[in-house]
């Protein structure tokens, strides 16, 4: 219940900011037109490539224009109030609280999701169904999936940005350690370039590493390459790795909390 | 005039400096962050470069000519980003009520806003954009024009996006919400010079020469370097019309700045 409620107030404090969002939408839509034409060029030129269609390959652009917020693919979301409140030292008084931080975090991170799903989400969506006439969900199972696997996604996300976050009580500073992080996010994570384009040992490279949670796996669902068994093994990755890394947050976590009793607080 | 010029240039170097220093007291962010932008656009090349496994050419553009328009509008951005990148935040200087502050001391505010919280993360960036471009320029048939057509190419593109940022960050003085419309224009337009623009459609074109003339900061310019005709048959006389773009964004830049300034009430606080 507690986690309803500090997820849902995530959610309100996100929609403050109305102006702004309409902005995002356009500046998302903007982008997504610009790669809608450098991927019709480049299907044109081969029109089978990567196992895409140019229709899946126009999707997968719109597709990963409204994931880019909602997976905070960038970073920031409410894990960067957590590497603010590191660096002040407040931190010290989110321990004190008798739940756990991570929990905290994760629900005011999916109610930020909900409300950049909603709107900086289904914006560009819209505007790529209008334009450029995308492909909608292969099947309802496909429809029902790609749900699950947009939930598994953020808390990928999530747990990878609490990573970084976490670094600030060592290095006082996340900045760093957050580029380079959203240097990898970008790319890894099929934004840049769908995945299925990789060739040989980096495309299996980057099929395995947790980033392919971001974009690869849910537009693949949406576009219905996968199914069946081969559906379930796509939704398990993701929930191997949110399993994994939120273990290691809680580890890591641990750690920093010895250490800021070791400084005296 | 001219010493003016130069009393400022020298204010805004005294003041990047201090950035520098400030910047260096944590810093294995600053190494990170160094290294961070430049992996960012490293990696943009290397995607730019996967998508060639699967082409022979880009609506008609070999990878090294791709490579060509990539890094010299790769390193405009840079020099222009470096300089005053800082205007992007003019929002919040106006939020926290710093602009105030800014506005009483004796230097000229633009200098102060693109001066402040300077940062050379993107040293990544500028040298990955230098290889990129050095590369691609071991493909072009150089005469005495042709470097003539480069090097007032650089200047002429850093000077659009410096009009660019510095005009769309303007918005700012009258909204303090909607900034992100800005990027639309800023970095879009970025995005779109990585590309040979003959993947739009003709409209396109015309509105990245005549609205948002980022045409000017690699593709006309790049057209002459590389010898080919216009996809598009637009006249040759734009192939050397880039400094005339610059400097009217630029221009058009500064004038949206002074009104901008005039329109600033401060926020009160």
């Amino acid at each position: 219940m507690l986690h309803v409620a500090i997820a849902t107030r995530a959610f309100r404090r996100y929609s403050t900011y109305r102006a702004a969002t309409l902005a995002g939408i356009f500046t998302n839509s903007v982008f997504g037109i610009i790669y809608s034409y450098a991927y019709l060029a480049l299907w044109r030129a081969n029109p089978t490539a990567g196992g895409y269609d140019a229709q899946d390959a126009v999707t997968y652009v719109w597709l990963g224009q409204a994931l880019l917020m909602t997976i905070a693919l960038w970073g920031g979301g409410t894990t960067d109030d957590l590497a603010e409140r590191i660096r002040t030292g407040d931190v010290a008084i989110d321990l004190y609280r008798p739940v756990g931080l991570v929990g905290w975090y994760l629900a005011a991170d999916l109610g930020r999701a909900a409300y950049h799903l909603l709107t900086r989400g289904f914006g560009p969506t819209v505007i790529g169904l209008v334009v450029f006439d995308i492909a909608l969900p292969a099947s309802p199972v496909a429809a029902l999936a790609f749900a699950v696997s947009l939930v598994l996604a953020v808390v990928v996300s999530f747990a990878i940005r609490f990573l970084v976050a976490s670094t600030a009580f060592w290095l006082l500073d996340q900045s760093g350690v957050k580029v380079m992080s959203g240097a990898f996010a970008i790319f890894f994570s099929g934004m840049m370039l769908p995945l299925v384009l990789f060739p040989g040992w980096l495309g299996t490279l980057a099929r395995a590493l947790p980033w392919a949670s971001y974009v690869q796996v849910p537009a693949d669902i949406w576009l219905g390459k996968h199914t069946g068994a081969d559906l379930a093994a796509a939704l398990g990755f993701q929930l191997v790795w949110a399993v994994v890394l939120l273990a290691a947050s809680q580890g890591v976590l641990r750690l920093a909390t010895r250490k800021v009793v070791v400084q005296g607080g | 005039m001219g010493e003016a010029a130069a009393r400022h240039l020298r204010t805004y170097g005294q003041i990047a400096w201090l950035w520098i220093r400030a910047a260096w007291q944590y810093p294995t962010s600053f190494v990170l962050l160094a290294v961070g932008n430049g992996l960012i656009t490293g990696l943009d090349f290397v995607g730019l470069w996967i998508m060639f496994a699967h082409l022979r050419d880009l609506a008609g553009f070999s990878l090294h000519e791709v490579a060509l328009l990539y890094g010299s509008a790769s390193l405009a951005l840079a020099v222009a980003d470096t300089a005053i990148g800082s205007v992007e935040r003019i929002g919040t200087y106006i939020r926290t009520g710093r602009l105030d502050q800014m506005m009483t001391k004796p230097v000229p505010l633009l200098v102060q806003v693109c001066a402040d919280q300077f940062t050379l993360r993107r040293l990544g960036r500028l040298t990955q954009a230098a290889a990129v471009f050095g590369w691609a320029c071991t493909y072009v048939d150089w005469t005495p024009l042709r470097v003539l057509v480069a090097v007032s190419m650089l200047v002429s593109g850093a000077l659009v996006f410096f009009g660019l940022f510095v005009g769309f960050s303007c918005v700012q003085f009258w909204t303090t919400d909607a900034t992100e419309i800005a990027n639309a224009f800023t970095y879009g337009g970025a995005t779109v010079t990585q590309y040979p623009l003959s993947i739009f459609p003709r409209e396109v074109l015309v509105g990245l020469t005549f609205v948002i003339p980022v045409a000017f900061v690699n593709w006309y310019p790049c057209l002459y370097l590389l010898g080919r005709s216009d996809p598009f048959g637009t006249p040759d006389a734009f192939q050397f019309a880039s400094p005339v773009a610059g400097l009217v964004t630029g221009a058009a830049a500064l004038l949206v700045w002074r009104t901008g300034v005039r329109h600033y009430t401060s926020t009160g606080s």
